[in-house]
């Protein structure tokens, strides 16, 4: 996507050609995932060029998670086109999964082990090389400042400690691709602008692109390149936080989101629960 | 083959760092055990069945680890709750060899389990015969034990939330338990419920435990490790489909 991308905005239907033209790390084209009746995600497309950084925004329920959950694999879509970092998530899962690393919404750790166990674990699930691991992992453990405490187990840790212990170890199998689900809920800001400097540095340097979904409007503005905007499972914006601005004629990214996606009060995502009550309502209006 | 063994790693830390569930689930074969190993001893003897606590020790070691692999099994459900499941469904492994760890896994400390109850049948007043024959118990008992992890965890690929636990324990381990011959011999039994015991995978394996234990090498227990063998594999295949059908 280029630099001023104006016509970038309200594009539900397609991607900027510019967007087209350059090498994609993730190709969305048409994707549809529904519940039964209910469409979670109602015919999006996009790309993400590789070794930049995107803001996937939207209110609660729009769509996000589960557009992340069917580009990581874990989720299949009910159709449509989809290419991470050249590979069909659903026909070649092992090599899209090799490729991107994860920090989830909500945790993922296994609070049995300690940090360092769970760092371990990851490390040679992704096949990373004993000695490189040993370094990587002291490198990232420390850099997420939970060195001294490597030790102990991660049911003692504070919710801030854990999300940082993800961070890190959604680092260590030194993916092209990272998916952050909204991974500064919860951290104090010394350490929000700690992991966004981070992340932004490896994306300058290593050409690592970055998919992260947040509802911190600044974060947004701050570190990505360009924001795409979702709402009840459809694309309604796309486009550089300056670029959203103008188009809106607002004042800032928040306003700019809220004049897009307007300003009703969600539900939150539908869980399994959610979606089963939902099957069953369609079934029964039948 | 290291996701295997560190999968394989993680439930022997997890049993391990756990004393209250390797003590708590003691608790029930030990009290079976006791009170029916000296409780029907007498009227067993006076029948001519001879020493019941012999006959009855290897089924009550059975129990022990049959209760502990399905459970092992189903902990993938709490996996599922506490968000590690979805760690393990991203990584670039085959599911295969996440269900051979966490299966593998289960199945040791299972196994382990099954160890501790031989022990504290041995201070209770069991016997070995032939000493020589004990590591074939052992291998009846990791058999044993990986047939009902595997059962275990095809069960917690399935079940979204620990609801169906009850219904798992009450309509199946305790049916399979009771409806095999780990607390009775076969013999003269009802036909109907003989066809059941003799269907009974556990059946083969406390078959091949009692004989490796107390009785003798014979040609069974060849009998008893094809099937109990045979049964994993299938089980192993299944559990890892259903776990590949897992979405989080």
């Amino acid at each position: 996507m280029d630099g001023t991308g104006g016509e970038a905005l309200f594009q539900p239907e397609g991607m900027t050609r510019e967007a087209c033209a350059m090498a994609a790390m993730i190709e969305v084209h048409d994707l549809v995932k529904e519940f039964g009746t209910f469409k979670a995600v109602d015919r999006i497309s996009f790309s993400v060029g590789e070794g930049t950084i995107r803001a996937f925004l939207g209110p609660n329920g729009a769509g996000k998670t589960t557009t992340i959950k069917i580009l990581t694999t874990v989720l299949a879509p009910t159709s449509g086109r989809i290419k991470v970092a050249g590979y069909d998530p659903v026909r070649e899962r092992t090599a899209v999964r090799r490729a991107f690393g994860i920090v989830f919404q909500d945790p993922s750790l296994d609070e049995e082990l300690t940090a360092y166990e769970n760092m371990q674990l990851h490390g040679v699930l992704y096949g990373v090389p004993r000695k490189e691991l040993r370094e990587r992992m002291e490198a990232l453990i420390s850099f997420v400042g939970l060195w001294e405490r490597r030790n102990d187990y991660v049911k003692q840790f504070s919710g801030g400690m854990k999300r940082r212990l993800e961070i890190a170890r959604a680092f260590l199998h030194q993916p092209r691709l990272l998916f952050l689900d909204e991974p500064t809920l919860g951290l104090d800001p010394q350490t929000r602008s700690h992991i966004w400097q981070f992340v932004r540095g490896l994306s300058r340097e290593h050409q690592v692109t970055v998919f992260f979904t947040t509802h911190a409007m600044e974060e947004a503005e701050r570190v990505a390149d360009d924001i795409t905007v979702i709402d009840r499972g459809r694309i309604v914006a796309e486009g550089t936080a300056a670029s959203l601005k103008d188009q809106t004629g607002t004042g800032t990214l928040e306003d700019a989101f809220i004049a897009v996606t307007g300003r009703d009060i969600r539900e939150d995502e539908a869980g399994p629960v959610d979606r089963m009550r939902m099957m069953r309502r369609a079934w029964r209006g039948r | 083959m290291r996701a295997v063994w560190i999968l394989w790693l993680r439930q022997i830390k997890r049993y391990s760092r756990s004393r209250s569930r390797m003590i708590g689930s003691l608790g029930q074969p030990v009290l079976f055990l006791f009170a029916l190993g000296y409780g029907f001893g007498p009227i067993y003897a006076r029948a001519g069945g001879g020493n019941y606590l012999e006959f009855v020790a290897p089924g009550i070691m059975a129990m022990g680890i049959i209760f502990n692999a399905v459970f092992g099994g189903i902990e993938i459900i709490w996996d599922r709750q506490f968000g590690f499941l979805k760690e393990t469904l991203v990584a670039p492994v085959p599911r295969l060899a996440i269900v051979l760890g966490r299966t593998l896994g289960g199945a040791t400390t299972a196994m382990l389990q099954g160890v501790i109850v031989l022990v504290i049948c041995l201070i209770a007043g069991f016997h070995i015969h032939h000493p020589l024959l004990a590591p074939l118990a052992l291998l009846f008992m990791f058999l044993i034990a990986l047939v009902f992890s595997a059962i275990g965890t095809a069960i917690g690929s399935v079940l979204k939330d620990m609801q169906g636990f009850q219904l798992i324990m009450n309509f199946l381990v305790m049916p399979l338990f009771f409806f095999s011959n780990a607390l009775f011999p076969v013999s003269g039994l009802p036909a109907a419920l003989r066809i059941a015991v003799r269907l009974n995978p556990l059946s083969y394996g406390v078959a091949g435990m009692r004989d490796a234990l107390v009785g003798r090498a014979s040609l069974d227990m060849a009998t008893d490790l094809a099937v109990l063998g045979a049964l994993a594999i299938v089980l192993l295949g299944v559990s890892s489909f259903l776990f590949s059908r897992i979405e989080v």
